[in-house]
């Protein structure tokens, strides 16, 4: 499904990686090791094609993600460091206008049914400004139970949430791979998932 | 992706930048009170000498339009870009043309429609005549949307960077000058009794080039800043 040929990624004129070659079916979990900088995230914005390869290409059903570009776009959902939540907007409107951008539109009870998972129903209607770090994280994990994406894209996927939105992000990752999904996570902590593999890719500079 | 979905995921977008801006006001109306204001100090500094006035309206009107509409062009890609909104955006699936151009517009929209609209009255100030008002506000029509879409290069190709407004302003002031040229020329062309039509038509046509062109220059520009 989704395959990466001889990848490479520099930095300035530092040299991340070089020569990463991995593929991953449906159900397949890959979990990204590495110390700070050893170019996790570089890894991850090249598989969701933001960033192009220093060399390398990587493969989506056999094609290179750059000839595919928008129809990849589609089937990626990319969860960064930063949570892509704007302040100004409530968290119900962060998800919907999100999920309406991507093109797949949610209604308004959708958008409760999602925010009331990650265990946002009181703070729907704040304005995101007010929400928490953690609390902001929830949002952008809505954004990705209501996407339609394939591959998920995670980095670092449960910094700053508490125990219980652990717990709750590990149940959608499981969810996801069991109905056919992949997902790539960068992570320092255990992840305890179950899934029909799991391939463990440790960068070291 | 059908046409249907395609049209829904633009009015979305636009729709999106629209409400932002609202929460924003504040410094949409920055914007709008400063365009006022440099305009209107043009008649207090050179006194009320009609013919003077009337001569350089065309100029002032147009060069204070272009400062004010650079003083928005940070807010095209600069908060998305901040708060990571920006990537999300380039990764849905809609082409990175067709988000640029949605942007644009909500830019336009927003930042520089107020100033069309507020033009005739600020002519009123230099003994601007009807129909020379109105030919200030067709000009302003067709030359704002240039200045949001030529902007949109500098505003995406500085994104992130330290000196970002002043660069800006270098990127992109020379490659306004056309459009300078071609809006005063149809107001003076009103004031002194010839057809504005040609400058017209020149606009129109630099508008078209760059609905063309712009947007496929800044989703250029964008893939690179953002990498």
């Amino acid at each position: 499904m989704l395959e990466a040929v001889n990848l490479g990624c520099t930095r300035g004129d530092r040299r991340l990686f070089k020569g990463l070659n991995f593929s991953i079916q449906p159900g397949e979990l890959i979990e990204l090791r590495g110390a700070n900088g050893s170019g996790k995230t570089s890894l991850l914005r090249i598989l969701s094609g933001l960033s192009a390869p220093a060399e390398g290409e990587v493969r989506w059903q056999g094609k290179d993600i750059r000839s595919l570009a928008e129809e990849y776009s589609g089937a990626v959902s990319y969860l960064a460091h930063q949570n892509g939540v704007k302040d100004e907007l409530s968290a119900i409107e962060n998800l919907r206008i999100a999920c309406g951008v991507s093109g797949n539109v949610l209604s308004k009870a959708d958008a409760q049914t999602a925010l009331e998972q990650v265990g946002l129903s009181r703070q729907q209607h704040l304005p995101a400004r007010s929400l928490s770090a953690g609390q902001k994280r929830r949002v952008a994990l809505a954004r990705l139970l209501k996407s339609s994406a394939t591959l998920w894209l995670l980095d670092e996927v449960l910094t700053s949430l508490d125990d219980t939105a652990i717990k709750l992000s590990r149940q959608f990752i499981g969810d996801h791979l069991r109905k056919g999904g992949l997902a790539i996570i960068a992570t320092h902590q255990e992840l305890d998932l179950v899934a029909q593999r799991i391939q463990r890719i440790e960068l070291s500079p | 992706m059908t046409a249907h979905s395609l049209h829904s995921m633009f009015g979305w977008l636009v729709w999106r930048d629209l409400i932002l801006a609202w929460r924003r006001r504040a410094d949409v109306l920055a914007t709008v009170f400063f365009f006022v204001i440099v305009v209107s100090l043009f008649p207090l500094g050179i006194g009320p000498e009609r013919e003077i006035l009337r001569a350089i309206a065309p100029g002032v009107v147009w060069v204070a339009a272009l400062l004010a509409s650079m003083l928005s062009l940070g807010r095209i890609f600069g908060n998305d870009y901040q708060d990571g909104t920006l990537e999300q955006l380039l990764l849905t699936p809609q082409s990175t043309y067709l988000i640029v151009l949605g942007k644009i517009l909500a830019q336009w929209l927003v930042s520089e429609v107020p100033l069309v609209i507020i033009a005739p009255l600020l002519g009123l100030q230099f003994g601007l005549a009807q129909n020379s008002l109105a030919i200030m506000v067709v000009s302003l029509l067709l030359g704002t949307p240039v200045l949001s879409l030529i902007g949109s290069i500098g505003a995406a190709l500085t994104l992130g960077l330290r000196a970002a407004n002043v660069l800006v302003a270098l990127l992109v002031l020379p490659l306004y000058i056309p459009v300078l040229i071609f809006g005063t020329g149809a107001v003076q062309a009103g004031i002194g009794g010839t057809s504005p039509e040609p400058y017209l038509l020149l606009l129109g046509a630099t508008l078209i080039v760059t609905l063309v062109f712009a947007p496929w220059a800044t989703s250029a520009a964008l893939k690179i800043s953002v990498e």
